[in-house]
């Protein structure tokens, strides 16, 4: 019962060409800010103001953006004040961000594993009750925690350390981490881990010889949502930060000078700020999915 | 699902009386250092450390010391306590503990930069949050954000459709797709916002341009820069809501597909009849978690932005980060940020009783 009265051939070239059409369409509105990035790194301030946006045919790229940062062809061997801030800055995301994503994957899993296996009585805490008390962290908005930490953080002597930042992005991620593994657990036969408790196994035998390799993938899955968010975050680390712990995100944001902004040099900043992520993306893109993924579908 | 397979083990009384022990000497250790710390701060005792980190190692060496103690006296029960044990101390000493510290800093007049310290002033700050109009204005910009998500769900479900049609170079175009969302919101913002969509050279301007718009500034109208917030918001979360879309119709049934198509009915009346509705319950989660993230909005705020023009695109959280930072307003902060999270758990409360009520009639 057709609707239209055209040739099914005909239709489905018309379809085939709306698809591809928005496909594209979207394909472009998600690279061409990325494009823009990369582009405007090595372009001068006239050809950054005039708008050129083709390299070789409206402007001649220039090492420029990385000269400033210290990182060109000519002057990545000479000493540079700003590429020497510009590491520490990397380093300091870099750390931070794997260590708080360790964390929260290794408590993560343990306590999803425990809630998804065992039977717990706290009071009158039950499983659904202490799920419930993890899970509901995620609704807690950043910034009622955020001045508080920032007194106790002065109190503690922890205010601008990366120990400081990484346990509070851990505890950031945690949520999402059980979400995601108590998901992946639930799809592990039961029948397995009790074979091995028969075996002999402690129960922390069976989870580290049966369950760690089987759910691996789920945990690398959960390590690296928990890095995309950790390394992208900018809030906490602007507010507790100053000099030595430092992320990334802040440095880009700090970086309008007295002159104006120095297109190049942020265009360059950029960039290396968004390519360990955007490498992460293009290669395990399957495992973002995977994680996105968990949770999502019952 | 849980394991009926339980071990009953012998535990020695000298066991149960080492793990006892050693969870009482945690715990004397910790009180003293509190004490001690607490008194020296009041200034009663000289005795005492300059900062407050000797407490928190205690709490670590006593979080050991219960979790170690536990398996001691409980043997089997205590391994399997020790899952949950870890996360859930770190939780209390990370949320719970610095909640109830916000809830007493509150109630104080606290300026961070003043030299005296705290003074306690009741609900003053309270009654200030009633009639500060940039307070409730930044909540209301909060509605407008988040009404904004039921367009991004609609673009995120077409994107979905989309990949999930029968396309060539399906895993490329997933991989760009899902590309915004890896992106640091700080660094796009700066090269979108601050760049891209430039009153004078941005291409995005001069495309706006072309297209007829006189004077294409994105940030100068208080409508046009919010919308234009809500469009770079958009850009970098459409793809969480896609992929999680995506995963809930590719977990539709095929015969589902199959019997709509022997049926005739064309892929308009398809899809609201069938595909829609099965794809009910992943809207809503997906839905519920762009809220939350949504809730948290504030960094392409205050780097694009920084609130303006005259707090019209300020959220709640950019609004407190600038009260800090201009003001080192702890106490007034802090309240705000205690009324935000109270109006946000009573909404998502409400919010997660009418979808179980409206599910349940639906289904």
């Amino acid at each position: 019962m057709s609707q239209n009265n055209y040739s099914p051939g005909v239709n489905l070239v018309v379809y085939r060409i709306l698809i591809y059409g928005a496909l594209l369409f979207w394909a472009f509105l998600c690279l061409f800010p990325i494009y823009w990035t990369i582009t405007t790194s090595f372009k001068t301030a006239v050809s950054v103001t005039q708008g050129h946006l083709i390299p070789w045919i409206d402007f001649t790229p220039k090492w420029i953006g990385f000269r400033s940062l210290g990182m060109s062809p000519e002057t990545i061997f000479q000493i540079s004040t700003v590429r020497d801030e510009f590491l520490k800055r990397f380093v300091n995301s870099v750390i931070t961000s794997t260590s708080a994503s360790i964390l929260a994957v290794m408590l993560g899993s343990l306590a999803a594993y425990g809630l998804s296996r065992f039977q717990y009585k706290l009071g009158f805490f039950k499983n659904s009750d202490i799920s419930f008390f993890f899970l509901s962290q995620m609704i807690l908005p950043p910034v009622v925690l955020a001045l508080p930490f920032l007194v106790l953080y002065r109190e503690l002597a922890l205010l601008d350390t990366t120990i400081g930042l990484v346990m509070l992005y851990g505890l950031m991620v945690l949520p999402i981490v059980i979400w995601i593994m108590r998901d992946q657990f639930s799809t592990i036969p039961i029948e397995l881990e009790e074979a091995g408790l028969v075996d002999g196994l402690s129960v922390w035998g069976v989870f580290l010889r049966i369950v760690l390799p089987i759910s691996f993938p789920g945990m690398v899955a959960a390590f690296i949502l928990c890095l995309v968010l950790t390394w992208n975050e900018y809030f906490f680390a602007a507010l507790l930060t100053s000099a030595d712990a430092k992320t990334l995100p802040v440095m880009v944001a700090s970086q309008t000078g007295s002159q104006g902004i120095n297109w190049w040099s942020m265009a360059a900043l950029s960039t290396a700020a968004i390519a360990p992520l955007a490498i992460i993306g293009i290669f395990l893109e399957s495992y973002i999915v995977k994680g996105l993924s968990a949770g999502a579908v019952k | 699902m849980t394991s009926t397979y339980v071990r009953t083990d012998h535990i020695p009384a000298k066991r149960k009386a080492l793990g006892q022990a050693m969870i009482l000497i945690a715990t004397i250790l910790l009180v003293a250092l509190f004490l001690t710390q607490v008194l020296h701060k009041a200034g009663s005792i000289s005795a005492g450390f300059e900062n407050w980190r000797p407490v928190l190692y205690a709490y670590l060496i006593w979080s050991i010391a219960l979790c170690w103690g536990i398996t001691l006296i409980k043997g089997e029960r205590g391994q399997r306590a020790l899952f949950v044990l870890p996360a859930f101390l770190f939780t209390i000493a990370m949320v719970i503990f610095p909640l109830i510290f916000s809830v007493y800093i509150s109630l104080h007049d606290w300026n961070l930069s003043a030299f005296d310290g705290p003074k306690f002033n009741g609900v003053d700050n309270f009654m200030a949050l009633l009639g500060d109009t940039y307070y409730w204005n930044s909540m209301l910009n909060m509605l407008f954000y988040l009404i904004a998500i039921l367009f991004e769900y609609a673009i995120a479900f077409g994107l979905a459709l989309l990949l999930n049609a029968q396309i060539v170079a399906r895993k490329f175009f997933r991989v760009v797709f899902l590309m915004p969302l890896m992106l640091s919101p700080v660094a796009v913002s700066w090269m979108i916002g601050k760049s891209l969509m430039e009153f004078r050279f941005g291409p995005a301007a001069a495309l706006a341009r072309q297209l007829g718009w006189e004077s294409p500034a994105f940030f100068s109208t208080p409508e046009i820069a919010r919308l234009s917030i809500m469009i770079l918001d958009a850009w970098t979360f459409i793809p969480f809501m896609m992929i999680m879309l995506l995963a809930g119709l590719q977990a539709l049934p095929l015969e589902v597909n199959e019997a709509a198509r022997i049926d005739g009915a064309n892929n308009w009346q398809h899809f609201w009849k069938i595909t829609f509705p099965l794809m009910l319950p992943v809207s809503i989660t997906a839905t519920v978690i762009r809220i939350i993230f949504k809730l948290k909005l504030a960094d392409i705020v205050i780097t694009v932005t920084s609130g303006g023009p005259g707090g019209a695109t300020d959220t709640v959280t950019s609004f407190i980060f600038r009260e800090y930072r201009d003001r080192s307003n702890v106490g007034y902060g802090t309240m705000m940020a205690v009324v935000y999270l109270i109006i946000i758990i009573i909404l998502m409360t409400l919010m997660l009783k009418l979808i179980d009520r409206w599910m349940q009639k639906v289904t």
